[in-house]
């Protein structure tokens, strides 16, 4: 044997050792990357379980009309703002009457949401017969003690989960457990109402409708803006000069940071065009400038996949420019060009920054009912709970996460599907 | 008449202008005897008479809308009271908010000082003045637009010529929406950056090393010189991008390179759409991961081992930034490896290469341009990138290179300045344009550069 093949003989087992080792490291690469989102999807979703869950507690409240301070006969004003605190704070104290001391009473009422009194009163605008006699209803619980009833199955042996709830504020829980006064089901008021300073509160409806909102507007604008400037770039564009500007300027609009887009927003159209703050209406507009690149971009591809013949046999059977490309180009490319939508659309739903810099980061408890109503959105929404500092907010923002990914696999499914289901291959 | 109303008139009107301008095509040919030899489609000549009908009334309504807040309150200051315009334009500015706040709520308190009320009667006169001035304005214009559209439609008979001309006027004009865009964005950092480096000079921007940005609200209060040097917001955003892109080139580089070169075409198909899931989850989502599960995850690891991590550490944002921008090296470098021809491959093989030795011999100095590129378009990501930031580095401006403490970056100063109560002309607010101009111009090289390397890569090989 030559040398050269002995030489190479002897180097193999190193390469191949190093073929393998190389390999290993793509798998290893790709791997953590999935096992990261891997983790983060799933940390998050089980994190966010207690806030699925509502505990209500059950009280017999006497609501003689004298407690309520309101008269006999009382008229709906009078209603409203009863005592109704007091009402039910006695209902605690009837409950556990060996509770004496000011502090033990404290902790005895924490256990029950500040939001019972309106649930309360809303049981009694429905029926204002009530008044006067013994009712036994279910009263949103205290966030701490939803926390720990969903998370341990006996609350007295806790174990080291954390809580805020005392040894003696467990022990009337686990008492009124054994009485079957403490159930837990689905939480509706997440899904119905709107932002809170309460957890047990605080829902995500206002975000939700805002994002609607927010989303409407986008679409408007960016749909027709970005296939008709895709049209022009596709069909009639002539190859000069301004045609490469405006291309160029596509493409490094796509990688402008979406802050800076708030920016633009803040400048112009809130200090310039004096527009309202915190409208749906201008989060609408600067997610649509931010979203049109990514839709004229797969707009143009839907229109290029086209076959020229199509364009020919129209234009031979007499149609104009304008009349090929409206009557058969762009009907056949429409399944591209929603996909791109819907996937630009789905990048807008969870953009946060620009919103913050045009103020769309308010405390927001009223649904927004117009595109010019003050609002926020699903993703500042989780911006704002995540700085909240009571532990039942971690669970509300991993909630509120999961709902808006949720709403990103819908979308980004439904564009899948129509690719898979409507694009043609020629 | 409300906006809405207003609209739904002339959508109206439209469609039935529309209707009737079709039906005359088909009945009368407009002109010609014979209706085979009409120049346009019928719908042509409806398309025009609806175009007459909308377009003037839809720019006049656009148009006043947009002008009127700006009259409605210079008249108000004009009848403000004199002590308030003594006190300079911002008070009457304030005023003027006032009044339009009292004015759009619900209920007003009866122990209003007269002025007031009177100036909220005065601001409700003027809108409704406004409307009814509006409505008539505009029924004049549409009846007008109307009458001579109708003589337009029946001189012309090639509308089609014309209404497609005007469709094709559209298409450029959303063409250069883009462009708009760009010069909005350029102009709206540029003029108020301008503004800022009047008060606090360009070179101490640049160069200073101290970023504390409390201006005064007394003149007298204590400490109330900012200082806006933004060397550490520099310095604090390249760390963090540094880290972010430490931890996404090898992981998305190795990805790109295993999917290209090893990966059955079935794994392809399934792997890379989900490695691009990461790229499509909200920032918001990865800066809530970071702030409350890798951040005192790390700080609970470096306390085991004796070191000191800060809660709010460089290294846990960077970390998961580097996740988030994994498909942004992963994809583009896949698509660039795909691209480096088969021949090339072939050679090396039949020179007795292993698969290995191929790729980083050949493939990979090939493809080294695009690969570069993609980084480089990472790292803008990851230097623009704010929520993620924002949520779980640091507001302390401090000039270090330790990834383990807490340092803050240019965006979060941008969120930071603009999200309180600001006087929008005060150097702070003003700051956050400076910086959002720094942001955009480096950003904006390395995607200039990046994208022309690309292309003259794909150039060199197609």
């Amino acid at each position: 044997m030559s040398s050269t093949t002995e030489i190479v003989q002897a180097s193999l087992a190193r390469r191949y050792k190093a073929e393998s080792r190389f390999r290993l490291y793509g798998i290893v690469a790709i791997s953590i990357s999935l096992s990261f989102l891997a983790f983060l999807l799933i940390s998050i979703t089980y994190k966010s379980i207690p806030a699925f869950y509502e505990t209500q507690v059950q009280l017999t409240v006497n609501l003689d009309a004298e407690k309520l301070g309101v008269g006999a006969s009382p008229d709906i004003k009078a209603i409203k703002t009863a005592n109704y605190s007091g009402v039910i704070k006695g209902a605690l104290r009837e409950q556990f009457p060996d509770v004496k001391k000011r502090k033990a009473k404290k902790e005895l009422y924490s256990l029950v949401s500040v939001g019972a009194q309106y649930q309360l009163r809303d049981f009694i605008l429905e029926d204002p017969s009530v008044i006067g006699t013994e009712q036994t209803i279910w009263l949103i619980a205290d966030d701490e003690l939803n926390g720990l009833v969903t998370a341990v199955s006996d609350v007295t042996d806790i174990g080291d989960t954390p809580t805020r709830l005392s040894e003696q504020q467990r022990g009337w829980i686990n008492t009124l457990q054994q009485q079957d006064q403490v159930k837990t089901g689905f939480n509706y008021t997440f899904f119905s109402a709107g932002d809170s300073r309460e957890p047990e509160l605080a829902g995500i409806k206002a975000a939700l409708i805002g994002s609607a909102w927010v989303l409407l507007v986008t679409f408007l604008v960016s749909f027709p803006v970005a296939v008709a400037a895709a049209i022009y770039l596709e069909e009639f564009a002539p190859t000069n000069r301004w045609t490469d500007v405006i291309e160029v300027n596509i493409n490094n609009l796509a990688a402008v940071p979406s802050i800076v887009f708030g920016l633009l927003g803040l400048a112009v159209f809130i200090n310039f065009f004096a527009l309202p703050r915190s409208a749906p209406l201008i989060g609408g507009i600067v997610l649509s400038l931010m979203t049109l690149p990514t839709i004229i971009i797969s707009s143009r591809a839907a229109l290029k996949a086209v076959p020229p013949s199509i364009r020919e046999a129209a234009q031979g059977l007499g149609a104009s420019k304008v009349q090929v490309v409206f009557h058969h180009v762009l009907p056949l490319a429409m399944p591209g060009i929603l996909t791109g939508t819907i996937i630009g659309l789905a990048q807008a739903l969870g953009e946060t920054a620009p919103l913050l810099m045009i103020g769309m980061v308010a405390f927001i408890v009223d649904i927004p009912q117009s595109i010019v109503d003050p609002a926020t959105a699903l993703p500042v929404q989780v911006f704002l709970w995540s700085d909240s500092p009571e532990r039942a907010f971690v669970a509300k923002t991993s909630a509120a996460i999961v709902v808006l990914l949720g709403f990103l696999v819908v979308m980004n499914a439904v564009a899948v599907f129509l690719r898979k289901r409507f694009e043609r291959r020629w | 008449m409300s906006l809405n109303t207003l609209f739904l008139i002339i959508l109206l009107l439209s469609i039935a202008s529309y209707v009737y301008a079709r039906r005359r095509a088909f009945v009368n040919a407009f002109g010609q005897t014979d209706n085979k030899r009409r120049h346009s489609l019928p719908a042509h000549y409806g398309y025009l008479l609806a175009m007459w009908c909308a377009l003037p009334a839809l720019a006049l309504l656009i148009s006043w809308k947009l002008i009127e807040p700006g009259i409605i309150s210079n008249m108000l200051s004009s009848s403000a009271p004199t002590e308030v315009k003594a006190a300079g334009e911002t008070a009457v500015g304030l005023y003027n908010n006032e009044i339009f706040y009292l004015a759009d709520a619900d209920s007003i308190s009866q122990d209003l000082p007269a002025h007031k009320t009177a100036a909220i009667q005065r601001l409700q006169s003027l809108r409704t003045a406004s409307k009814i001035l509006l409505t008539l304005i505009l029924s004049g214009v549409i009846g007008l637009s109307l009458l001579l559209g109708l003589r337009h439609v029946n001189r012309e008979p090639r509308a089609r010529v014309i209404v497609e001309s005007f469709i094709q006027v559209f298409l450029v004009v959303c063409a250069s929406i883009a462009i708009l865009t760009t010069i909005g964005i350029v102009l709206s950092v540029l003029f108020e950056s301008l503004r800022f480096f009047q008060q606090v000079g360009f070179i101490d921007f640049i160069t200073g090393t101290s970023w504390s940005p409390q201006t005064a609200i007394r003149s007298d209060q204590v400490g109330s010189s900012g200082s806006f040097g933004a060397i550490p917001l520099f310095t604090g955003t390249l760390l963090i991008s540094a880290i972010a892109l430490i931890v996404a080139v090898p992981l998305g580089l190795m990805s790109a390179i295993y999917l290209a070169e090893y990966a059955s075409s079935r794994a392809r198909s399934t792997i890379k759409p989900l490695l691009e899931i990461l790229a499509g989850i909200p920032t918001v989502v990865y800066g809530f991961f970071a702030a409350l599960t890798v951040a005192p995850a790390m700080r609970s690891f470096g306390q085991s081992i004796g070191l000191s991590v800060s809660s709010e550490s460089a290294l846990a944002a960077g970390v998961v930034m580097g996740i988030m921008i994994i498909p942004f090296v992963s994809s583009l470098s896949d698509d660039v490896i795909t691209a480096v021809p088969q021949s090339m491959r072939d050679a090396s093989f039949g020179l007795g290469a292993t698969q290995s030795e191929t790729i980083r011999k050949v493939v990979f100095p090939a493809a080294l341009p695009g690969i570069v590129s993609s980084v480089l378009l990472a790292a803008s990501r990851a230097i623009g990138e704010t929520m993620i930031v924002v949520m779980a580095a640091g507001l302390a401006a401090k000039l270090t290179a330790n990834p383990l403490e807490a340092v803050t970056t240019v965006t979060v100063q941008i969120v930071t300045l603009l999200t309180g109560d600001q006087e929008f002309d005060s150097a702070k607010t003003l700051a956050a344009f400076a910086l959002g101009l720094m942001l955009f111009v480096t950003t904006l090289l390395l995607n200039v550069i990046a994208l022309y390397t690309v292309r003259r890569y794909r150039e060199q090989y197609e």
